[in-house]
């Protein structure tokens, strides 16, 4: 029995077509491609009509959960709502339509989207400059770290190390190691922040950058961050702060003024943009006075009425095609005018509350391995329960609520990573708590049934094993008998 | 406010649950000079219809609709049918994470398997990724790609790939030890030039980037590209930045290279001033465990019903941190799906009739243009949607101004890229333009020259 729709290979019969399109009549012309070049047919692509298209696709769109369907709160990807009017705006034609090699001066309203964009980011993080190119979170932090490398390397030394604490995400490591860094990890302390004696004890002058997570994986504001910019930069390093949770402080700290010289936001996190099931996303990175001459181009100056400027002497260079992804951009400029000022503290505010709300509720029933004070999210342990963090995620799934980022931050056993974000109403907080509740309560009276589910959703649990072992990753036409 | 489903009861009584009297008091681990910012150069909020009329604004602030374009070089205009717009849209396509459970994920994830199949058999490849971020992106990772199973220094790089790409490219390497060189053109053909290829593989070369169509619209000799570098046990990376061209030539696999990459904006996508785009990238099977980025794979839940999974993640940076083959995490998975609606949409004959369209077009255009005085094809033979023209008589810059002066836009310099060829326009002409307008662009230029 079949839970999913067929596949378009499987449904596809030869003379069905789902488009329309007139083409001109042209006389006949030259042959300017040699006929060995060309090809007949595509084999096995599918044919269906408009409405077999519509339905495939909408009963396949029943099978995702989604922000816009229920809850989701997955620790450190701020799964926000992403407001309907930006959709709108973004779908404006004199943006869809505009091709990015347009001249400059038939493009003003884009160009200035982009400047109000930087200036308003600038403004929220308190660095000097920001480039708009990386497309994603991992984007901006190759970008932010090829940064650092570049400065330093002016400096005359771009040095070797990278310090990365033990609770970062891994892209930081990945990113790091494609600038051409090799990592340290150093552990965290007691208290789920990084220690001023921990940092110095691997500083050396091989040491280019730490790459800082603030707050952290863990929810934790990193309260020594300005003496260990302090310690970094008399040693001549830098700091690199993973913006990913700019959620908790966006109006409320600025990174700039606490000593960060680099970082990224993702404006598909804290700025409101859709995630898409995994991208488009955007990362912007910011940069303190002495990293804007190495940005990537296009740089878009403050000047009204300038075009964006593709020579920059020292540049790291182009990170990626035209001027990033734009249409993202407009999005995220649309949640910031709607937010306004005063919004924005709002947002971190009600961020904050809800997760602490949360802790609050379910720390007597779950082991909170770190006590230090959390903003936007919190991480949670398995330690003492009958059943897996797994068994807890799957089981949250028969009701109806996507699960929290599961076994991370690694320095956590069976991590629970819990981020509500400010657009949950308490009317569902409470319901997920209930929820936990119930499960904790099954899983001490019949661990089995928790440790089988989910049962109500559309598939359940799946053989990954099997997918890595017997790789399928296309459809392959049946062997004919 | 609207995204704040909070009431100030409810902020009061989770307050009083977390026993503080003020929610400022949450942020008490912040430095205090530093804490709440005035932030007094961000305006305050608009209302929505404010808001609405604030970008209308912009909108209209921006002049390109007024005239009509012939601007490609990696980016181009096709027709978009409405039930993707439709369809994509839907806030379940668009609002989810990157699918990591799978049972609730499932629409997502088949889409996604469905995509992977459609670009392998466009490409004639065995595999595909679920999508990296973009044209340039696809081609930097395809060059780390073959160095990585290559484990040789040296990759090779034709001068006839989009020059942004090989920028990105050189960014990529910078800080790695990889050796790029670049194989120049044969100036006649705006072909690579095979003598020169094949003087410079040798058993240090790993593997050799070109792009077909090329930077110039020309359509490259992949067969003989790929015998070059596989005689030096090299691999060979086509790049393709118009996907479009896909369903018109014979697939790259057939002609024995080794890994396709490239940009697939043209299906389903909107120009949208650059991004998002979708870039894609299929492979033979031999590369499977050093793909960058994710891949979707079919397998059964415990009911032995078909689902599909994200998988292979052992590759992935989330688990192998610093020796991940990439550092991609976010992807552009929501434009990967709106392209296979896409093509779905336009189906076998459709994505053909297409792909024929934007070359009996750009056809036509050739003929008319070669009977203008003072300008010629650059290279007469072998392309697909995309022409270069070579300007005797006048400044391209001069032509471009005229041209705009009658409210087209008759494309892009190549001394922009290429200084060598400052008389030379890249000209795209795809299925969107009608006969007229191909007419129009040449009587303006024929007004000129």
């Amino acid at each position: 029995m079949n839970a999913l729709p067929e596949l378009l290979f499987d449904k596809s019969r030869p003379g069905k077509t789902g488009y329309s399109f007139e083409s001109d009549p042209i006389p006949e012309t030259e042959q300017y491609v040699d006929p060995e070049l060309q090809r007949a047919g595509i084999a096995d692509f599918p044919s269906l009509s408009e409405v077999e298209i519509v339905r495939h696709y909408t009963n396949l769109s029943h099978l995702n959960h989604s922000v816009d369907s229920g809850f989701y709160p997955l620790g450190s990807c701020t799964m926000k709502y992403n407001p309907k009017v930006n959709e709108t705006i973004a779908a404006m034609p004199s943006f869809t339509n505009a091709h990015p090699y347009t001249p400059h001066h038939l493009v003003q309203g884009n160009i200035g989207i982009m400047r109000d964009l930087e200036a308003r980011l600038c403004a929220i993080t308190g660095m000097k400059a920001f480039s708009l190119s990386p497309a994603a979170g991992a984007h901006g932090e190759l970008t932010g770290m090829m940064l650092i490398r570049n400065c330093l390397s002016h400096r005359g030394n771009p040095r070797r190390i990278v310090l990365v604490p033990d609770s970062a995400h891994g892209t930081n490591p990945a990113s790091a190691h494609f600038a051409g860094y090799n990592v340290k990890e150093i552990p965290s302390g007691p208290d789920g922040v990084l220690e001023p004696h921990t940092l110095r004890e691997h500083l050396d002058k091989d040491v280019a950058a730490l790459m800082l997570t603030n707050p952290n994986t863990l929810g934790i504001f990193e309260r020594h961050i300005c003496e260990l910019a302090t310690a970094l930069h008399e040693n001549g390093s830098m700091l690199y702060m993973d913006g990913a949770n700019m959620n908790a402080l966006m109006g409320i700290a600025r990174p700039g003024d606490l000593g960060v010289d680099v970082l990224h936001l993702n404006l598909h996190k804290t700025f409101a943009t859709p995630h898409g099931g995994g991208g488009p996303g955007s990362g912007p990175v910011g940069v303190a006075d002495h990293l804007a001459p190495f940005l990537p181009p296009p740089v878009i100056p403050k000047q009204d009425g300038s075009g964006p400027r593709y020579h920059i002497p020292d540049t790291i260079g182009r990170i990626k095609n035209f001027y990033g992804n734009f249409l993202v951009m407009v999005r995220a400029l649309a949640y910031l005018m709607s937010l306004g000022r005063s919004g924005l503290r709002n947002v971190a505010e009600d961020a904050v509350l809800n997760a602490n709300y949360i802790r609050c509720r379910l720390s007597e029933l779950l082991d909170l391995p770190y006590q230090s004070r959390t903003l936007h999210e919190v991480v949670f342990s398995d330690k003492g329960l009958p059943v897996s963090t797994l068994d807890i995620a799957k089981r949250l799934l028969d009701y109806g609520i996507h699960p929290f980022t599961i076994y991370f931050p690694l320095i956590v056993h069976g991590a629970m990573m819990i981020e509500p974000t400010e657009t949950e109403s308490l009317e569902t907080l409470d319901l997920f708590v209930t929820a936990m509740k119930e499960i904790l309560t099954e899983a001490e009276s019949d661990a089995d049934m928790v440790r089988n589910a989910p049962y109500n959703t559309p598939l359940r649990r799946l053989d990954e094993v099997q997918a890595a072992r017997h790789p399928v990753l296309r459809w392959q036409p049946r062997e004919q008998e | 406010m609207r995204f704040l489903p909070l009431t100030d009861a409810d902020r009061e009584s989770m307050r009083r649950c977390l026993g503080i009297k003020d929610t400022a008091d949450l942020f008490a681990d912040i430095p205090e000079r530093f804490r709440f910012p005035t932030l007094s150069e961000i305006p305050e909020a608009l209302g929505e219809n404010r808001l609405l009329e604030r970008f209308r604004e912009l909108a209209a602030s921006n002049r390109h609709d007024e005239y009509l374009p012939f601007l490609g070089a990696g980016a181009y205009r096709h027709f978009i049918p409405e039930v993707v717009a439709h369809l994509s849209a839907k806030g379940e396509f668009l609002t989810p994470y990157t699918p990591y459970q799978p049972e609730v994920s499932q629409g997502s994830l088949q889409a996604i398997f469905e995509y992977q199949t459609m670009i392998t058999q466009l490409t004639g490849m065995d595999i595909s990724n679920a999508s990296l971020y973009d044209g340039g992106t696809a081609a930097a990772e395809a060059l780390l790609l073959m160095q990585r199973k290559s484990r040789r220094p040296r990759i090779l790089v034709a001068e006839s790939l989009h020059p942004e790409y090989r920028e990105i490219i050189q960014s990529y390497i910078q800080n790695l030890d990889i050796q790029v060189e670049t194989v120049s053109m044969d100036p006649s053909t705006g072909r690579v030039d095979l003598e020169k290829l094949k003087a410079t593989l040798n058993s240090e070369t790993g593997g050799f980037i070109f792009q077909s169509p090329n930077f110039f619209g020309v359509i490259e000799e992949s067969s003989a590209i790929a015998k070059l570098t596989h005689s030096v046990d090299a691999y060979s990376a086509q790049i393709v930045a118009e996907a479009m061209s896909l369903a018109f030539l014979k697939p790259p696999g057939e002609h024995g290279v080794d890994l396709v990459a490239g940009e697939a904006q043209s299906f389903g996508l909107p120009l949208g001033f650059g991004g998002p785009y979708l870039g894609f990238m299929a492979t033979k099977a031999e590369f499977l465990r050093q793909l960058p980025g994710r891949i979707v794979g079919e397998t059964v839940d415990v009911e032995n019903r078909r689902g599909y999974v994200l998988t292979l993640s052992t590759r992935e940076q989330h688990i192998k941190r610093e020796r991940a083959t990439s550092n991609i995490c976010t992807n552009q998975a929501w434009c990967a799906v709106r392209s296979a609606m896409y093509m779905a949409t336009m189906g076998h004959d459709g994505l053909i009739s297409i792909a024929r369209a934007n070359h009996t077009n750009t056809a036509y255009f050739a003929d008319r243009v070669r009977t203008l005085p003072n300008i010629e094809l650059a290279f007469p033979r072998n392309f697909f949607n995309e022409v270069v023209v070579r300007v005797k008589n006048r400044q391209v810059d001069d032509l471009l101004s005229h041209l705009e002066s009658h409210r087209i836009l008759g494309g892009i310099p190549l001394h922009w890229f290429y200084p060598e060829f400052a008389d030379c326009l890249l000209i795209n002409i795809t299925e969107m333009h009608r006969k007229s307008e191909i007419d129009r662009l040449i009587n303006a230029m024929g007004g000129m020259l």
